[in-house]
């Protein structure tokens, strides 16, 4: 095949472009002929066609994600917002942390472990590129039914990726969630996190500025892997009677990401880039056309320097390949040979592809003729925006009729103690060790806490004992219910969780996953969860930093829930005072914090006991979730408590059995006059926690609760070897660690 | 005068900062020293921290062995420097034949990241001589081929010379961090060489030095205070 250059392109008005095959729609070939008076090159039509996927261009999502910014709380503490790599807060000492979670759903079905890998993989270069050390990671997962055959499939894959990637980054895993649910049969959700911590001055961007400044790529070669990973199989629905998209998935080498962590370390020691990007989705042209776009506007590549696995391939692939373990940087001349140095030091490959231009055309040549000459901000920032059509679909309300508070209840003590058991051991609220100890969480020996705490925490300086704590959160039976509320109520938890552990909540990212937008269903469940999560943010005053938008998570017709997953960033001043959930301390006081109320729409008890999905899921306070969090702090500060879990799925047994557990001690609870024992232990109302207070503590804890009016109720006391509620049942410890632990080993290994 | 011990950084090394900080929490100072440099900057013992050096590819510990610092290595420890390989480490000193025997993938075929108790079998080595014989400590282990095994003979050579160092301890509940955690022969979890300087194990007792950080214990902190006395008693 002859070369399709700019000139050819000029003559050739006419002839037969791949645009349909390559993800585009017949409008946005024609404004790509519009931007450029002329039809595109092949390299042209490629570049367009992966940064104007639904992936890279958030064209249908973007009109209702500009509410974050919109809506976004006065905060002093975001240093970069939404818009580079990641988002950066200041943490104080002089320290910043930037963090994201991102999705890597498609992949991880085709090809679970390259498809985790490689989401791990992904989010960390994104953290590297902001200037910081990553420090830990987290995932977010959500597979179908536990006991469905596709389901031992894809998650040993998924949890051996991830292991066998960030294990040997030398990354801790520190928390994450397991969910299962018939709705994500056909679609698992692969969400990876990373946290990476730097000082102020080390912040880095992701621009190309200064005319005559080089362009270097250093990393791993460039292959066939991931060619239209963000368009093809990222951004659209899959279809049983296509052929498997398993060449768009790309493969990973931790080894070569490793190396590339440390050389870029010490390349930014040495201050020598001018800035820097990583190359993840739509590889190269991400990266040329983004750092050309955000600079001053001009670069020229030579892309036959690109060093290659694979010598066959043409311009069109090595602008498409999603190879992995890549980076971009541009670097003023002077500096070049001692980054090439360092690159060296680490085994890294490095080539100088091109050099920034004081033009404002991004321009690349293939052995010395013009393949590419396009405005580079009409490729990165000006895709297609679509106003998609969204509209409440119209079994919603069937769906919140169907309350759940109908539903057949224990009728005697015996039977409320059999659901307790059936509970904790169903495969979402049982214990999730099979999978977090193929995880390394000790590793860079700063973990204060890891899962199964209420929130990962890492300490990030020596001296001070400053930490940075994170969870992540996300109902998908929620949000089905009532996405606004959903969005709103993942917010809520992990918000509650970062307080929990006595970390203080200062910002947000998240990971929006739902099905096709070509829906108006989903479009409207999309456009309910991100006002509803502008709105929360705004009210408890957390930020919006970053995050990604995942959509076409659907088989067929079929979307999954809808599944916002929110992860919030607390900083604490000093580790030494974290709060773990476990309870460790006989005679203890338990008080439960906040309100219960009788709510189970959306309930884990609902789902474990009825296989039911219907009602409203329980009220969201968010006045109540800040008030809630700083006494939690503050108590956590001052020593009056010695363990707090949040309540969330489950309700207060599910807390109580994992408090138990995790401390190894019993619990003798009363269940207050006011309330039904059923509901007591079951109803899943926001807004709460349940603490264990030293017995010198509790007069301090009840009146700081009852000066701030927040409700507090004593419940019980930290005593022997049962879970015992009195007047209902006891369960022993071993019964309960068995019914909690054989579930998923039961079911996976 | 406090001891120089130095801390050896592959590529896709990951606990060699790890390893430093509990070099220097036991009161020693830590020195990095880099795989293609063949001088050892006149440190007094060794350590080959835990990782996935070149990637575990090939095998692991199989191409660090061939690294420039590993020939001075060699050559110190066999002349008596004291030398402990953590995790990857170890994978190392059985590749370069310092010690006996090698470490296959585990029985269960799974990366485990657990708490794990060990039993001290031997307190006269270079690096344990502040534990107490048959103590038992808990500390982090966390690997994929961490299945220790060797020949009969070798095995028995082991036992009868006393160089069985650490063993995995078995009667108690596997909730606890009891329990042969990857199938290792006669449950070792490390071992010494005759002359009692160069030790391995697969467990990361450098994970094991604060109260605060981890699991909470400083049950590998003996490690680093027996080198230490050792060197400045020496």
């Amino acid at each position: 095949m002859s070369l399709d250059t700019v000139k050819h392109a000029a003559g050739t008005p006419d002839a037969g472009q791949p645009w349909a095959e390559l993800g585009l729609k017949e409008d946005e070939y024609a404004r790509i002929r519009e931007i450029l008076g002329r039809r595109p090159t092949g390299a042209e039509l490629a570049m367009y066609s992966v940064m104007w996927s639904e992936h890279c261009s958030y064209k249908s999502s973007k009109v209702h994600l500009k509410q974050f910014g919109e809506k976004a709380p006065e905060n002093d503490a975001l240093l970069v917002g939404i818009g580079e790599n990641a988002g950066v807060v200041d943490v104080g000492q002089g320290y910043a942390v930037t963090f994201k979670v991102e999705s890597h759903n498609h992949p991880s079905y085709i090809e679970p472990y390259q498809g985790a890998a490689t989401g791990v993989g992904g989010i960390v270069r994104d953290i590297l590129a902001m200037g910081a050390r990553p420090v830990a990671v987290m995932d977010p997962l959500r597979f179908g039914a536990a006991d469905h055959p596709d389901t031992k499939r894809v998650l040993p894959g998924v949890v051996a990726g991830i292991g066998g990637y960030g294990n040997c980054l030398g990354l801790p895993n520190i928390g994450g969630e397991v969910v299962f649910d018939p709705c994500y049969q056909g679609n698992p959700l692969v969400n990876a996190l990373c946290v990476g911590v730097m000082k102020h001055e080390d912040i880095h961007l992701a621009k190309a500025s200064g005319a005559g400044n080089k362009v270097i790529l250093y990393g791993a070669r460039t292959g066939g892997d991931g060619i239209g990973g963000v368009s093809v199989l990222a951004s659209e629905t899959f279809d049983d009677s296509k052929p498997t998209k398993r060449p768009a998935v790309q493969v990973g080498d931790p080894f070569q990401e490793k190396l590339l962590i440390e050389c870029t370390l010490e390349i930014f020691r040495e201050k020598l880039v001018a800035g820097i990007q990583d190359l993840g989705g739509a590889g190269l042209s991400c990266a040329t056309s983004e750092l050309a776009s955000a600079g001053s506007g001009g670069m020229r590549v030579e892309l036959d320097t690109v060093p290659l696995r694979d010598s066959s391939l043409s311009p069109e692939e090595i602008l498409m390949s999603e190879s992995q373990e890549r980076m971009c940087a541009i670097v003023e001349p002077d500096k070049v040979d001692r980054f090439l140095e360092i690159c060296e030091k680490w085994d890294v490959i490095a080539t100088v592809i091109g050099e920034v231009t004081d033009g404002s055309r991004l321009e690349i040549f293939w052995h010395g003729e013009q393949i590419v000459d396009v405005p580079p901000r009409s490729v990165a920032h000006e895709g297609p925006t679509y106003h998609r059509p969204y509209a409440r679909p119209d079994w919603q309300d069937a769906l919140q009729a169907d309350d759940a508070g109908k539903l057949p209840r224990p009728a005697n003590a015996a039977e409320l103690r059999a659901q307790v058991l059936q509970l904790v051991g169903s495969p979402n609220q049982a214990s999730k060790a099979w999978i977090t100890d193929q995880y390394d969480r000790f590793v860079q020996g700063n973990t204060v806490l890891a899962q199964p705490e209420d929130s990962g925490m890492v300490r990030i300086d020596e001296d001070t004992n400053l930490g940075v704590a994170v969870a992540t959160d996300g109902n998908g039976r929620y949000a089905k219910l009532d996405p606004y509320a959903g969005a709103q109520l993942a917010l809520a938890e992990a918000y509650r969780n970062v307080a929990a552990t006595g970390a203080r909540p200062l910002a947000i990212s998240d990971c929006l996953n739902f099905g096709s937008p070509e829906d108006p269903a989903v479009m409207w469940q999309f456009a309910e969860a991100t006002r509803g999560l502008a709105d929360g943010c705004q009210t408890l005053g957390t930020p919006v930093t970053g995050g990604n938008v995942s959509l076409y998570n659907q088989t067929g017709d079929v979307a999954i829930h809808p599944t916002p997953v929110v992860a919030v960033l607390g900083v604490i001043d000093d580790v030494t005072r974290r709060t773990p959930v476990g309870f460790a301390e006989e005679g203890q006081l338990l008080y439960l914090l906040g309100d219960t109320r009788e709510e189970l729409g959306g309930s884990a008890w609902s789902q474990v006991v009825h296989d039911h999905l219907g009602g409203l899921p329980p009220q969201v306070d968010l006045e109540r979730e800040r008030l809630l969090a700083e006494i939690l702090i503050s108590a956590s500060r001052d020593g009056m408590v010695d363990a707090a879990h949040d309540l969330s799925d489950g309700g207060l047994v599910q807390a109580l059995v994992e408090s138990c557990l995790h401390g190894g001690k019993g619990a003798r609870v009363v269940v207050p006059d006011d309330l039904d024992p059923f509901v007591f232990l079951f109803s899943e109302s926001a807004g709460r926690a349940v603490v264990a207070v030293p017995r010198s503590e509790e007069l301090r804890f009840t009146d700081m609760c009852g000066a701030r009016g927040l409700p507090v109720t004593r419940i019980g006391v930290v005593d022997g070897d049962e879970l015992a509620v009195q007047g209902q049942f006891d369960i022993p410890l071993d019964e309960l660690r068995t019914a909690h632990e054989a579930t998923v080993p039961g079911l996976i290994a | 005068m406090t001891a120089r011990v130095g801390v050896v950084t592959f590529p896709g090394t990951l606990d060699d900062r790890d390893t430093q900080r509990a070099v220097r929490a036991a009161g020693a100072e830590a020195v990095p020293l880099w795989h293609r440099d063949k001088d050892l900057h006149q440190v007094d013992a060794v350590v080959l921290p835990g990782g996935f050096s070149y990637g575990d590819y090939l095998r692991a510990g199989a191409i660090s062995r061939f690294s420039p610092v590993m020939e001075t290595v060699i050559e110190q420890a066999r002349a008596g420097m004291p030398v402990l390989g953590i995790c990857n480490g170890f994978q190392v000193l059985t590749e370069t034949h310092l010690l006996p025997g090698a470490m296959l993938r585990n029985n269960h075929l799974h990366f485990i990241c657990r708490d794990q108790k060990l039993r001290v079998e031997n307190a006269t080595t270079a690096w344990t001589t502040d534990y107490a014989p048959g103590q038992e400590i808990s500390i982090p282990l966390k690997n994929i081929d961490g299945r220790y095994v060797a020949d009969e003979r070798t095995l028995d050579m082991l036992e009868a010379e006393g160089r069985v160092a650490f063993r995995y301890v078995t009667d108690g509940p596997s909730g606890d961090g009891y329990g042969n955690p990857n199938g290792s022969l006669r449950d070792i979890a490390g071992i010494t060489n005759e002359a009692g300087n160069v030790v391995g194990l697969m467990p990361h007792p450098e994970h094991a030095v604060e109260p605060l950080i981890g699991t909470g214990r400083t049950d590998g902190l003996g490690f680093f205070t027996s080198i230490l006395k050792k060197l400045v008693n020496a």
